[in-house]
C-alpha cells in the first residue's frame, strides 16, 4: 500500500529506479560477465597450449 | 539425398509438427485464452456457472456512482450491445474513467450484478501530449455537430472500440 | 565488387572481424543511451492518459521487440548451423541466448511496473504476457540444453531444434494482442503506421538502436570467446597476438 502512495506522489522517480536504473544494472552486470568471460578463456586457453595437447 | 537435404527436411517436418500441435493447443483453448468475457456472452451464457470469472469492456458513461462508505462503487461495463452492472468494493486504479476500459473480476450476485473482486483499468495504444488529446476532442466534437446539422439524426451514435478487441466475432 | 562472405563465416576470419566491429556497435550505444534518456525524461511530453508513467514504454518498447527478433535471429542461426553444418553459426545462436534472455526479463520486469500504477496489478495472466513468459523459457531452455550436453556439436544439434521449434512463440506473442482479449493493449507501431506523437517516436527509435548495438557488442563479445575456446587446439588460436604471454 504505501508503495503505491508514494509512486504516484514520485512518478518520475519511481520510473527512473524501476525501470531504467534496474535495465542499466541488468548490461552493467552483463558487460562485466563478457569481460570476464574473455579474460578467463584467454588465461584457460594459454595454460592448456602450455601444457601440451592433452585433454 | 544428400544429408543437407535430409537434415532440410527433418526440420521442415519438425516444424510442421510442431506448428501443428500449437495450433491445435490454441484451438482447444480458445475460450480460455482470452482473458475476459464480453458483457454480450455473459448474456448468451457462454459464461461458468458459479465461477468467478472476468468481464471486459467500457465503463459506461454516467454510470459511475459511489457510495457514502467511499470505497464502494457502482457502475456499468458495456460493450455497446448490453450492459452489466456492477458493484466493487475496493480502490480503483487511477485510469479507471467513465468511457475507458476497464476489466472487473468477480462472481455473478443477485439481480444479475457482478460482484468484483479486482478491478483492473485498460488503456489504449494511443500516446500523446495533453494539448493534443484536447484538440482531439474538440474535432470529433465538431464533426458530430457537423454531421447533425447534415444529416439529422445521421449515425452518431460513434462507435467506440473496445481499445484493442472489439466484442464481435465470437 | 564481389565480396566473398564465406570467408567471414568461418570462425577464423570472423574472430577479428568481430574484435574490430566492438567498438563501432559499443560507443554508438552507450552516446544513444545518453540522449535517449535524456529525451525520454526531459523532451519528450507527458502522454494526456498516463502521465509520466508512460516513460517507462522507451526501455519497455525496445527491450520487448528485440527479444522476439534476437530469438528469430537466433533460431536463423541455429537453423543455418543445422542444414549447412557451419561452425559459426551455432556459436553465434549461443552467444545471442543470454543477451535475449536478459532483454526478455527486462521487458517483463518493466512491464510489471508499468502495469501496477496503471493497470492497477503487476501481472495477470493474459496471452501477451504469458507468451513472453514462455519466450524467457524458451532462451532458458536453450541454453540449459546446450549446457547439458558435453560434446559440443551434439550440444548445438539438440539446441536448435529447439531454437527453431521454440520460434512459433514469436508470431503468437505479436499478435496475441490482435487474436485475443488481453489487458495488455494493441500494438502502438502498426505496419500502416502509428499515432504516436512525433517525439515519442524519436525517443522510442533511439532508445531501440541504443539497445541493439548493445547487444550486438555483447554478442560478439561473447562469440569471440566462444571461438577462442572451440577452436583452441587449432594452429591459428596458437598465433594471435593475445596469445603470446
Amino acid at each position: 500500500m504505501n508503495i503505491l502512495v508514494w509512486m504516484k506522489a514520485n512518478p518520475l522517480t519511481y520510473v527512473w529506479i524501476g525501470s531504467y536504473m534496474f535495465a542499466l544494472i541488468v548490461f552493467a552486470i552483463e558487460i562485466v560477465l563478457v569481460v570476464r568471460k574473455r579474460k578467463t578463456t584467454l588465461h584457460q586457453v594459454r595454460l592448456m597450449r602450455d601444457a601440451g595437447d592433452e585433454e | 539425398m544428400k544429408p543437407r537435404h535430409k537434415r532440410f527436411a527433418f526440420i521442415a517436418v519438425a516444424l510442421a509438427a510442431v506448428g501443428l500441435a500449437v495450433g491445435l493447443v490454441l484451438y482447444a483453448l480458445r475460450g480460455n485464452v482470452n482473458l475476459y468475457f464480453t458483457p454480450t456472452q455473459v448474456f448468451d451464457k457462454q459464461v461458468p456457472k458459479g465461477r468467478s470469472f472476468r468481464i471486459g469492456g467500457l465503463v459506461e458513461k454516467g454510470s459511475v456512482k459511489r457510495e457514502s462508505d467511499g470505497l464502494t462503487t457502482n457502475f456499468v461495463i458495456t460493450d455497446m450491445y448490453k450492459e452489466i452492472p456492477v458493484v466493487y468494493k475496493g480502490i480503483l486504479p487511477d485510469l479507471f474513467k467513465e468511457g475507458k476500459g476497464v476489466v472487473a473480476e468477480g462472481k455473478m450476485g443477485a439481480g444479475g450484478v457482478m460482484v468484483a473482486e479486482q478491478v483492473l483499468a485498460k488503456h489504449d495504444e494511443n500516446y500523446m501530449p495533453p494539448e493534443a488529446a484536447d484538440a482531439l476532442k474538440k474535432a470529433k466534437a465538431m464533426e458530430a455537430a457537423d454531421a447533425l446539422k447534415k444529416g439529422g439524426a445521421a449515425n452518431t451514435a460513434e462507435t467506440v472500440a473496445i481499445p484493442n478487441n472489439a466484442p464481435v466475432a465470437q | 565488387m564481389t565480396i566473398n562472405w564465406f570467408k567471414y563465416a568461418s570462425p577464423t576470419s570472423f574472430y577479428g572481424l568481430a574484435g574490430k566491429m566492438i567498438p563501432w556497435f559499443a560507443i554508438p550505444s552507450a552516446i544513444l543511451f545518453v540522449v535517449g534518456m535524456y529525451m525520454g525524461f526531459f523532451v519528450a511530453p507527458v502522454d494526456a492518459q498516463q502521465g509520466e508513467f508512460y516513460r517507462i514504454m522507451f526501455i519497455h518498447v525496445p527491450t520487448a521487440i528485440l527479444s522476439m527478433f534476437f530469438y528469430l535471429v537466433m533460431a536463423g542461426y541455429a537453423a543455418l548451423g543445422l542444414i549447412f553444418n557451419t561452425r559459426l553459426s551455432a556459436m553465434m545462436a549461443s552467444a545471442i541466448a543470454p543477451t535475449g534472455a536478459l532483454f526478455t526479463l527486462i521487458s517483463l520486469w518493466t512491464g510489471a511496473l508499468w502495469g501496477k500504477p496503471m493497470w492497477g496489478t503487476w501481472w495477470i495472466w493474459d496471452a501477451r504476457m504469458t507468451s513472453q513468459l514462455i519466450l524467457l523459457f524458451l532462451y532458458l531452455g536453450f541454453i540449459a540444453l546446450h549446457a547439458s550436453i558435453d560434446e559440443p556439436r551434439r550440444a548445438d544439434r539438440a539446441a536448435a531444434l529447439l531454437a527453431i521449434v521454440g520460434s512459433v512463440n514469436v508470431p503468437i506473442i505479436y499478435f496475441s494482442v490482435k487474436w485475443w482479449n488481453t489487458l495488455h493493449q494493441g500494438s502502438t507501431i502498426k505496419f500502416s503506421g502509428t499515432s504516436m506523437q512525433i517525439t515519442m517516436q524519436h525517443t522510442l527509435l533511439t532508445m531501440t538502436i541504443a539497445c541493439w548495438f548493445y547487444a550486438i557488442a555483447v554478442v560478439l563479445s561473447r562469440v569471440r570467446s566462444i571461438i577462442l575456446e572451440r577452436e583452441r587446439k587449432t594452429d591459428w588460436i596458437s598465433e594471435l597476438p593475445e596469445m603470446r604471454s
